[in-house]
């Protein structure tokens, strides 16, 4: 089996500007953080982030990184506002896909299928279809002949998630409780990379956790990446609780003036 | 003999009554009053609700029955066996609801968190809201972004919202319901203490006023014992309100 495992930097140095970048983990839950930090370093721009968004779509709005989003909230879950996220919109910063936390996993889906687009009533009714003109519904061609949302398909550029274990190989494994929707992104993504807490071998990885836990395997996975505390300063249950501190200290740092710059300086240099 | 209560033990009892008779779905409670109420329905007259930690795990009594997570979730609502009650920043006469921003979308004056499930869980399955401060600030004539979906969109819908149902809205202030010919929002109960006049002057539209206004059911002693001894024994549920 081949050796996948890499650096965060040399990860971002398959990317380029413009591209579509789909994040894992949910909220401030299990985000990939030391590989968003790296595309924060880097000089990435105008990409379009598709996530189930927390700080990962608010760091990078701060830096400018964004120019579209496709997202169904923004999140910290014990601090409901993402702060830079607020902000970027309310400057009119970015182009909004907002669009129902259920339509953005059935467009995730339908590119992991290599589909179109999807079905589903998710969207119907509400301004998820009228924000989005590029949206468009289908009748079903059954004698019911019901009207429905067509999700298309969100096809990635690039999907980046973190997880607990992993082996050289890319085999994945998630210990917490819920898998999020981590192997669609790597399913819907041309380039997919996996950060862990720990890399083990391919023969420990049963130890930790039951066969289900191995969601993600090294067909759906390009390079792996050891990061400890690579979620940080988001939760990774169980390995570690969210920095609750932490993340304070980030929100109190969107309302000083030049906040964002102190506080990516701190980052680059390696903080959380 | 009535029982010393507070309002925020009234807006508990309102709120965990729009489970009642629900049967064995998942009640899905978001914020800390509705989290509370839910619990209270479950441990009272709605035993077979399910219930999840807020994380991953449907726990019944304290003790872990079963997995949901993210995306059992979604299939859950998908599925219509689900019974949301949300918030709303703005809410308008026929139920659209609004969690996404303030002002025009392009370039909002105020970001909220976004639309969330919003769309998904009211064509799908039965939502009610809860709404601590009810004034006309949240009760809009018309709703900047439409998240949730109400009965002027659903009936224009036709078939494809066949699974849309709107329940009751419970504010600091009342009880509301759509139960009128055209489903516009019809005020139900006020709150001890509370008038119909109080209420219509908090509301931003023009409430249907049946000939009968009920006050809204007070807590009963076992009740006021199971929250302040079991289910909310911190007092949280009144935070919430106070904000």
């Amino acid at each position: 089996m081949a050796d996948k495992r890499t650096t965060a930097e040399r990860v971002v140095a398959q990317l380029s500007d413009g591209m579509t970048i789909g994040i894992g983990g949910w909220g401030s839950r299990r985000k990939p953080m030391t590989l968003v930090r790296a595309l924060l370093r880097s000089p990435l721009k105008d990409l379009t982030v598709v996530s189930f968004a927390g700080p990962d779509l608010g760091m990078l709005c701060a830096a400018g990184k964004v120019k579209r989003a496709i997202y169904g909230f923004a999140s910290l879950d014990s601090i409901p506002l993402e702060p830079y996220f607020r902000a970027a919109r309310q400057a009119g910063a970015l182009e909004a896909s907002e669009i129902d936390e259920g339509m953005l996993q059935w467009g995730l889906y339908a590119a992991a299928l290599r589909l179109p687009f999807l079905p589903t009533r998710a969207g119907l009714g509400s301004d998820a279809l009228a924000l989005n003109p590029w949206l468009r519904t289908v009748r079903s061609p059954y004698d019911d002949g019901e009207e429905l949302v067509a999700m298309a398909a969100l096809e990635l550029d690039a999907a980046m998630v973190h997880v607990h274990r992993a082996d050289a190989a890319g085999n994945a494994q998630i210990l917490g409780p819920d898998p999020y929707f981590d192997d669609l992104f790597c399913m819907a993504a041309k380039r997919r990379f996996v950060s862990c807490e720990r890399v083990v071998r391919t023969e420990e990885l049963l130890n930790e956790g039951s066969l289900p836990t191995l969601r993600i395997h090294r067909g759906m996975v390009d390079a792996v990446v050891e990061a400890p505390r690579g979620a940080g300063f988001t939760s990774c249950e169980p390995d570690y609780p969210r920095d609750e501190g932490a993340q304070r200290a980030y929100v109190a740092s969107a309302q000083e003036p030049g906040g964002w710059d102190a506080y990516q300086a701190k980052l680059v240099a390696g903080g959380t | 003999m009535t029982a010393e209560f507070a309002l925020h033990e009234v807006c508990i009892v309102a709120c965990a009554e729009a489970w009642r008779g629900d049967g064995e779905i998942l009640a899905s409670p978001i914020g800390t009053l509705p989290s509370v109420a839910a619990r209270l329905a479950k441990a009272t007259f709605a035993p077979d609700l399910l219930m999840t930690d807020g994380v991953a795990s449907l726990v019944s009594d304290g003790v872990v029955e079963g997995w949901m997570p993210y995306r059992a979730v979604f299939d859950t609502v998908w599925s219509g066996r689900r019974h949301v009650m949300m918030g709303a920043s703005q809410i308008d006469r026929f139920g659209n609801q609004n969690i996404s921003c303030i002002g025009d979308h392009v370039r909002p004056r105020a970001q909220l968190v976004g639309m969330r499930g919003a769309p998904g869980n009211t064509i799908n399955h039965a939502t009610s809201y809860w709404i601590p401060a009810h004034s006309p600030r949240v009760f809009v004539p018309r709703v900047d972004v439409v998240c949730g979906v109400g009965y002027d969109r659903a009936a224009a819908l036709g078939r494809s919202a066949r699974f849309h149902g709107l329940r009751r809205v419970v504010t600091n202030l009342a009880v509301l319901d759509f139960e009128t010919p055209d489903h516009a929002m019809r005020l139900v109960s006020c709150h001890p203490g509370v008038s119909v006049e109080d209420v219509v002057r908090a509301t931003g539209f023009p409430l249907v006023l049946p000939a009968h206004v009920e006050t809204t059911r007070v807590p009963t002693a076992s009740e006021l014992h199971l929250l302040r001894e079991t289910l909310d024994p911190k007092g949280a549920a009144a935070q919430e309100l106070a904000r």
